[in-house]
């Protein structure tokens, strides 16, 4: 069986660019960057990046398609848009490495057990499962992903900011059992489901 | 006086018995004062947030806001949509831009809502806001000053703007680099607004639980520049803002040594506390490093 990215490697052969444009949310956007490197320069997590946003359009353009795919670097992005309003082309790119992270997962190239990756994904399942995000289930489901052992050591390093967080009111312990809700989880579910099927066949991903 | 009519959209942490439930509650007494009616979304579900962008992608992204919007404009008709929370309000107001923008995205999020039996009209533009545009926009600083009873004398406050309230939509006539718009909110409480550095630095966001070294460098300089001006408290008007920078304080001091007890409140706690609201109805109860100087002027 063919993966989706030997289909993608196949369809697009040496032309990442014209993948990355066909596929990536707002991946159009890349060919305008004009390397200018202020997103580089102003990002809260820049220290930690493989590569920066700016090093990551010209990788595209040059073709790097597995450094760019297997980069943890779309993985560090905190969501805070400084890139974003700083480009002075107006690139979206925040929008672009959220897309382009993505895009590596569903191929299934980004780097295994990417801790920021965990949590996306951890986040997007429980808003998916009640239709709203259940926080302690989210928190536990987070510190316990590396097995029981270690989940017993995160909670335990926590446990005094839970218990403070339930003093005030802010964590309730019934939400293990019965949580927040919203009424029609099952109609949300098929219209996700839905989404993602339409969104898989524009992108060649079904 | 016929109230101002809103359609609210509560978010995931503003619930009860979640983490920004004494945010919510803040908001009661400012609601009254200034004659705010929010109608709460029917069975609203999860913005899906920023970081909802690995497992869901473009469309479903869009799709879990296009659901409120479409149920908002069914029940709440022509209500401009409002959030207390900065990335709620992303969220929403980036759905409906991006559906507004391409005929072919608004195509398939209708095909995808036809399985809850809702539609997003294609002409759809409501807006969405954030509550601190409702305050400044439809109130006005003076309109805000006006029920103020107890001013909040000598209390000095650095006002932490941080990301998603600022970026990348911000408030109207506000610079991404120094908004000024909190720190006018504090000196209408009757507070001193002091000079802040880290006005707009990330505290790191949902990353601070998966990146808990990187994330508490970001939140140590913010409390730490918040001292270095004289602040006695942070203020901030966004939920994930306000919990990465307070709850990390203590594990801040565990690790670097440092000895930060840096109360961090909602805008809506200080307005709450100037129209003369009590530590209950302020949600003063609810932090984890009490606000002392607020509780003082609230109990008087």
């Amino acid at each position: 069986m063919t993966t989706a990215n030997e289909t993608a490697v196949a369809k697009y052969r040496n032309n990442f660019l014209k993948e990355v444009e066909a596929t990536v949310e707002e991946g159009h956007w890349v060919k305008m960057c004009m390397q200018c490197g202020v997103c580089a320069g102003s990002c809260p997590f820049g220290p930690h990046w493989e590569h920066s946003p700016q090093k990551i359009f010209m990788m595209i353009r040059a073709g790097k398609r597995d450094e760019v795919l297997k980069s943890d670097s779309m993985w560090m992005c905190t969501s805070c848009y400084n890139c974003m309003v700083r480009c002075p082309r107006e690139l979206p790119i925040t929008h672009i490495m959220h897309g382009l992270a993505n895009y590596a997962y569903r191929l299934g190239l980004s780097p295994k057990g990417q801790p920021n990756q965990a949590i996306a994904k951890l986040f997007w399942d429980s808003a998916l499962k009640y239709g709203r995000v259940n926080e302690l289930k989210f928190s536990l489901a987070m510190y316990f992903r590396d097995g029981f052992v270690q989940g017993v050591k995160n909670a335990l390093a926590m446990q005094s900011v839970g218990l403070g967080l339930m003093k005030a009111g802010r964590l309730n312990p019934m939400e293990i059992i019965s949580g927040h809700t919203c009424k029609d989880t099952s109609g949300i579910h098929k219209m996700i489901a839905k989404a993602r099927e339409i969104e898989d066949r524009r992108r060649g991903l079904a | 006086m016929t109230k101002k009519q809103y359609a609210f959209y509560p978010g995931c942490s503003s619930q009860k018995g979640a983490s920004a439930a004494n945010y919510i509650t803040s908001f009661g007494v400012i609601c009254d004062k200034l004659d705010i009616q929010l109608n709460e979304i029917p069975d609203w579900n999860c913005c899906a947030a920023s970081i909802g962008y690995a497992e869901g992608g473009e469309l479903p992204r869009i799709v879990m806001g296009a659901r409120n919007l479409a149920l908002s404009d069914q029940h709440l008709p022509g209500q401009d949509i409002v959030s207390g929370c900065p990335a709620c309000w992303l969220a929403n107001r980036e759905a409906t831009e991006r559906l507004q923008h391409s005929t072919s995205l608004m195509a398939e999020a209708n095909e995808a809502l036809k399985e809850v039996s809702l539609k997003l009209r294609t002409d759809f533009n409501t807006k969405s806001r954030h509550f601190t545009e409702v305050l400044i926009e439809d109130i006005g600083y003076a309109g805000m000053k006006a029920p103020v009873v107890k001013p909040l004398d000598g209390v000095k406050i650095a006002g932490y703007v941080g990301c998603q309230a600022n970026r990348p939509y911000g408030i109207a006539g506000e610079s991404f680099e120094n908004p000024q718009y909190l720190d006018k909110m504090i000196e209408t409480c009757g507070a001193e607004a002091v000079p802040y550095d880290q006005k707009v630095t990330c505290c790191g966001g949902a990353l601070a639980f998966s990146e808990p070294e990187k994330a508490q460098a970001l939140i140590q300089d913010i409390v730490g520049s918040a001292y270095d001006h004289g602040a006695d408290l942070i203020v901030t008007p966004c939920p994930l803002c306000q919990a990465n920078v307070e709850i990390y304080q203590s594990e801040i001091n565990k690790k670097k040594g440092t000895k930060f007890n840096m109360p961090v409140v909602y805008y809506t706690q200080l307005l709450n506390v100037a129209y003369g609201g009590s530590i209950k109805e302020a949600g003063l109860d609810g932090q984890l490093i009490r606000a002392e100087k607020l509780e003082k002027i609230a109990g008087k």
